[in-house]
């Protein structure tokens, strides 16, 4: 188990337990459960209370959780016949973008997603879920096949952003996104997205600008990282709680914005400690969004979904 | 509904907001190190006599050098919520705005105009970048909504000026949210088949370039604009390495392939009336038959700093 900071308190009494059992492995006859079990209601009471009153900025770590289900843990789990489709047909495969055809509770979908990769192989592998131009239009390519054959696109979002490279610059990110999004504006199938993790700015708008939108309990969507915003708006990227509280940028908030439609509910101690409870709640998420778009001719979702970004900002928090 | 609220002729005062008019009456180019008689560097729309450095140019400035004898007429924007985040840094966002508004003389960081260039009838928006870094928040993407909407309204293409450090941080998510709302503004130019042209000036950067300065028809760049999406520093604090000379700087653009031209500014207007009439198969305009743009010297007269009308 990875603690993050303010859980500390948990790991010591965690850790107190754990050494307790193992202490009562090694000497037979020594009966430690009571004390361990008492540890464990403990270590279960402070869990539940850390969680309830999470701030911005622990959200932001959770979120950012290297033990939280990722876009291929998703994929395995909810998605049968999973039909991996490669490349942009101009220039790479981007490997931080999944993509391809699937079938979800018996519809022929197509999936994509950011994968940020579970070890430092696959993480190195995947760029740690920044996209470059490659995946972007990898995307492009498949809400088009999406589109001429009417499969519903499910986008599963989870990146700190697009990636800062020379490359990535020189063969036109911008381009990229901006043609990612307006492909979402365009086709006439239902597009649903769930912010699984993070949401980093132009990189996941350029997936999830779709006709129904998610949120993980514990995940972020923002226009800009904490410590970026913080480094610009403090001068001192340390500043990153404030800026986290600044922004807005939890489901819960985005809720209250109209910008997202519904929260997914994380386990107690986040999805990170109960992975296959999250994977089957994001997957009942996916069923109803879809529901709810049925019926709906190629006319209506692209009108539905255009008026859904026109119609965002007319809310604010309350002070 | 009524978006037109004032026809504006402009008076010599309202050509200028407080901060264009410097000081003294000499400019130094911060390309060059060169001094510039301030009438002379405005007669040249703000480009550098001597190194052609392209400095800022307020909307109000390109459009009374834009519009045939600097005659436009202002498109209303529909006002959207202040601060609905309630957002706090150092400083609060209002009073971030009520001292961008008195610096620049300007409600936003984005002007939308009708009018028409050599005898073409046009929308043009145009961004701020001395109004908080030109960044786009809800009032940017309400006014690119604005123009696109009234361009299909009237049947005439948009021309756009991009100028931006990129998002609004202090709207937060209802910032970022302004890709794919601008996104749909291009979205209903191409429906009603009419020609959106960006023209990116420096610098243009983040989510504005990660939208609709990157959807346009014809792409042109002002020269040595800076068009990115993540900015040098932050590429080369990834990277941890220099970059090459003229790294996205808009020759650099042109060159992989992500630009269709780069003007200059001088060159502009002409270029914007030949491109627009061609995609609208207009007759060739007759530029020698039309009355000139007033002389903008004439017009750009220094003023006192504290004088007249000039908006607050
Ligand atoms: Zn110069």
């Amino acid at each position: 188990m990875n603690y993050l900071d303010f859980e500390k308190p948990l790991a010591e009494i965690e850790g107190k337990a754990e050494e307790l059992r193992a202490l009562a492995r090694q000497n037979e006859g020594m009966n430690v459960e009571a004390e361990a079990a008492a540890l464990d209601r403990k270590a279960g009471d402070l869990l539940r209370q850390l969680y309830k009153g999470l701030t911005p900025w622990q959200k932001c770590q959770v979120a950012r959780h290297p033990d939280r289900p990722h876009c291929r843990d998703y994929i395995e789990a909810l998605f049968t016949e999973w039909t991996p489709l490669a490349g942009d047909r101009n220039f790479a495969d981007d490997h931080a973008v999944m993509g391809g055809l699937a079938r979800f509770e018996d519809r022929p979908v197509v999936v994509i997603g950011h994968e940020k990769g579970h070890d430092t192989k696959s993480r190195i592998e995947r760029n740690f879920g920044m996209a470059r131009p490659e995946g972007y239009r990898k995307a492009i390519r498949l809400m088009d096949l999406a589109d001429r054959f009417g499969l519903p696109v499910i986008t599963l979002i989870d990146t700190p952003g697009a990636y800062p490279g020379k490359g990535a610059e020189e063969r036109g990110q911008a381009e990229a996104i901006a043609r990612s999004t307006q492909k979402c504006l365009q086709i006439g199938v239902p597009i649903v997205s769930v912010v699984i993790g993070e949401g980093g700015s132009g990189g996941a708008v350029a997936f999830a600008t779709a006709n129904r939108i998610a949120m993980l309990e514990h995940s972020i969507y923002s226009v800009i990282s904490p410590e970026g915003c913080a480094s610009i708006l403090w001068k001192d990227a340390e500043k990153m709680r404030e800026a986290a509280e600044a922004l807005r940028l939890t489901a819960q908030d985005l809720e209250k914005l109209g910008v997202i439609d519904r929260i997914v509910p994380e386990p107690v101690g986040g999805a990170q400690r109960g992975r296959e409870a999250t994977v089957k709640a994001v997957g009942g998420a996916i069923k109803a969004m879809l529901k709810e778009l049925s019926g709906m001719d190629r006319k209506a979702l692209i009108a539905e979904r255009r008026k859904k970004f026109l119609g965002m900002g007319q809310k604010g928090l309350a002070a | 509904m009524n978006w037109i609220t004032n026809y504006v002729r402009p008076k010599i005062n309202s050509l200028f907001s407080r901060r264009e008019i410097p000081e003294n009456l000499w400019t130094k180019c911060p390309e060059c190190g060169q001094m510039l008689f301030h009438r002379e560097l405005a007669e040249n729309l703000n480009v550098c006599t001597a190194c052609d450095h392209h400095m800022a140019i307020s909307p109000r400035q390109r459009f009374t050098a834009l519009f045939d004898g600097g005659v436009f007429t202002e498109v209303k924007v529909p006002e959207p919520l202040a601060d609905p985040l309630h957002f706090r840094d150092q400083k609060r966002y209002p009073e971030r705005m009520k001292a961008a508004q008195k610096a620049t003389g300007e409600k936003e960081a984005m002007l939308v105009a009708e009018g028409e260039i050599g005898r073409t009838p046009i929308v043009a928006a145009a961004q701020d970048f001395s109004f908080m870094g030109g960044s786009m928040g809800m009032y940017v993407g309400n006014a690119v909504i604005a123009a696109a909407e009234r361009a299909v309204k009237l049947k005439r293409p948009l021309i756009l000026f991009s100028a931006a450090g990129g998002a609004r941080m202090q709207e937060g998510i209802l910032s970022l949210m302004q890709m794919p709302r601008t996104t749909v503004a291009v979205e209903m130019l191409r429906e009603a088949g009419l020609p959106y042209i960006v023209v990116l000036t420096h610098p243009t950067t983040g989510g504005v370039t990660a939208s609709y300065a990157m959807l346009g028809d014809v792409q042109i760049a002002e020269p040595n604009a800076l068009i990115c999406f993540a900015g040098p520093r932050v590429i080369e604090q990834t990277i941890r390495e220099k970059l090459p000379e003229g790294f996205q700087r808009a020759e650099y653009l042109l060159d992989h392939g992500m630009l269709d031209r780069v003007t200059h500014r001088r060159k502009l207007r002409e270029e914007l009336i030949v491109i627009v009439r061609l995609l609208t198969g207009k007759s060739p305009a007759v530029l020698a038959d039309l009355p000139p743009p007033k002389p903008v010297a004439e017009a750009r007269a220094p003023v006192p700093a504290e004088g007249g009308d000039a908006p607050a």
